[in-house]
């Protein structure tokens, strides 16, 4: 077993040497099962608002950016370790968030969160809610005290109230709007919820060089209006 | 439907399928190695190589897989990382650890940041077999060690009594007798690998599972060409069928295995 890892830090300690170059490539971790704002499309890519925002945003940075999926619940702990260098997954810039990590300036607008649910006359207070794990929706159902279910991915969400293990799912309108329109037995209660401060992207707090890159970027697609083009395009919500 | 099977998503569906084989083929025999040497170090004269072996079977056992596989691997991932950040990066002066960030410099990054995404997968899936061979060595290891006692104690003393040394007796009398004894425990955990390839997913290698969930979930027209419904039902069904003919095959090989391992051998009470 020694022998085993002597040889591996050889080989890689070699490797290494071997192309010892600059950090030129950002890896951008996303989740990939939250449309519009990111999913994977038929041919298995990373698709949907936050990849033609990142791809327009290390365009003007002039950054080369590759695309990684990670699953939500440890997309934070493998940002910090290095696996990646930016979370560019809808994630919302809360005070909690923001002591692990760094965020950009917002690039969409705080999306008021809505509740999905097989019948419009629900009491939100007395009903079982489903919401995705570590997401602001659950904190915030948490906080209210009010009766939560989580899922680690939000089609599980979705699953639970078509199967009736919860009542209602409280999500960003953004994700639940088209789910809606197309589903017959889901509506949208009148009730919403305005949580969050819009969505950023994640960075490492020790790589303050790379947020100002992204911070300026972000800047430029608000002040010639490409940023709100997307917005309209993939239907985040409001524009800036 | 053919279309549909044939997207780009369904040819990753597919890759992971050998993803998962390939994985079960090299960790095997590897956790083996790993169970070998800790029942090994477990019954060693020496007492700190008798420790190392107790407390790694102990400790690794003692410890849910999924804390093992969200923990230990950012750990590993770290401890490879740091080790290339001392000898690459002598004169780095930024501290490595940063409240939560851990910084090594760039050409200490394994992979290195600009490395193809292929490289970052094998990666993965290298730490992955390293996690799997740890964690089921500690249980192969506890196996083995059983089994070795389970070797009636009278066929030491005759190859003793034969003027075998301590190292022969163990490699030419125990070792070859002791599998049949470990092959029952051997073989539950051969299934229970089987079953935790969806682990997977939590080190960033895609797993059937992971692509099954992410195939039948619904599909809006907006974002798909083929939109669905909630179809994660048949796609897990899919899953079954594939991990029962799995298991069963496996049944199938290893009862054949006992039989031909259980010729001419001495059990106790047994005239063999």
């Amino acid at each position: 077993m020694k022998k085993l890892i002597l040889t591996f830090a050889a080989l890689a300690l070699g490797a290494g040497l071997a192309h010892a170059g600059s950090h030129s490539v950002i890896r951008m971790g996303t989740e990939g099962a939250y449309p519009p704002w990111n999913f994977l499309n038929d041919a298995g890519e990373v698709d949907g608002f936050e990849r033609e925002l990142g791809d327009e945003l290390c365009r003007r940075a002039e950054l080369t950016c590759e695309w990684v999926t990670n699953d939500w619940d440890s997309i934070i702990p493998n940002l910090v370790s290095g696996n990646y260098d930016t979370i560019i997954a809808g994630m919302s810039i809360t005070a909690e968030r923001d002591q692990v990590i760094d965020f950009t300036q917002n690039y969409s607008q705080p999306d008021p969160s809505a509740y999905l649910a097989m019948s419009d006359d629900i009491d939100v207070e007395g009903a079982v809610l489903a919401a995705q794990t570590n997401t602001i929706q659950a904190a915030f159902i948490a906080e209210m005290g009010w009766t939560l279910v989580e899922f680690a991915t939000p089609e599980e969400t979705i699953a639970a109230v078509k199967g009736g293990e919860a009542d209602a799912v409280l999500a960003d309108k953004s994700y639940l709007t088209p789910i809606e329109a197309e589903d017959a037995d889901l509506v949208f209660l009148a009730r919403s919820e305005l949580i969050g401060g819009g969505v950023g992207m994640g960075i490492r707090e020790s790589d303050t060089e790379l947020k100002e890159k992204f911070n300026m970027a972000i800047q430029s697609m608000k002040d010639d209006g490409s940023l709100n083009a997307l917005i309209e395009k993939w239907e985040i919500g409001e524009p800036f | 439907m053919a279309c549909y099977l044939t997207t780009g998503k369904h040819f990753g569906f597919y890759w992971s399928f050998v993803t998962v084989l390939v994985l079960l083929a090299v960790t095997a025999p590897t956790a083996l190695l790993f169970g070998f040497g800790g029942a090994s170090a477990a019954r060693s004269q020496f007492p700190p190589l008798r420790w190392f072996g107790t407390i790694y079977i102990s400790i690794v056992r003692g410890v849910p897989d999924i804390a093992f596989f969200l923990f230990f691997v950012i750990a590993l991932d770290q401890g490879f990382e740091f080790l290339r950040h001392q000898y690459l990066c002598p004169d780095w002066t930024d501290r490595i650890w940063q409240g939560n960030d851990f910084v090594v410099c760039s050409a200490a990054k394994l992979p290195l940041g600009s490395a193809p995404q292929w490289v970052h997968e094998v990666y993965g899936f290298f730490l992955a077999v390293l996690t799997f061979a740890i964690v089921f060595g500690a249980f192969a290891a506890n196996v083995l060690h059983g089994a070795m006692q389970a070797v009636p104690r009278g066929q030491i003393e005759t190859a003793e009594a034969y003027g075998m040394t301590r190292r022969q007796a163990f490699w030419h009398v125990l070792v070859p007798q002791m599998w049949i004894y470990a092959l029952p425990g051997l073989s539950n955990l051969w299934m229970l690998l089987i079953k935790a390839t969806p682990l997977l997913f939590l080190l960033g290698v895609e797993d059937i599972v992971y692509w099954a969930r992410e195939l039948g979930g619904t599909k809006q027209a907006r974002f798909s060409d083929y939109p669905h419904g909630d179809w994660r039902l048949w796609y897990f069904l899919a899953l079954l069928v594939f991990y029962l003919a799995f298991t069963r095959l496996s049944e199938v090989v290893l009862s054949r295995l006992t039989r031909r391992l259980s010729h001419g051998q001495a059990t106790i009470g047994a005239t063999a």
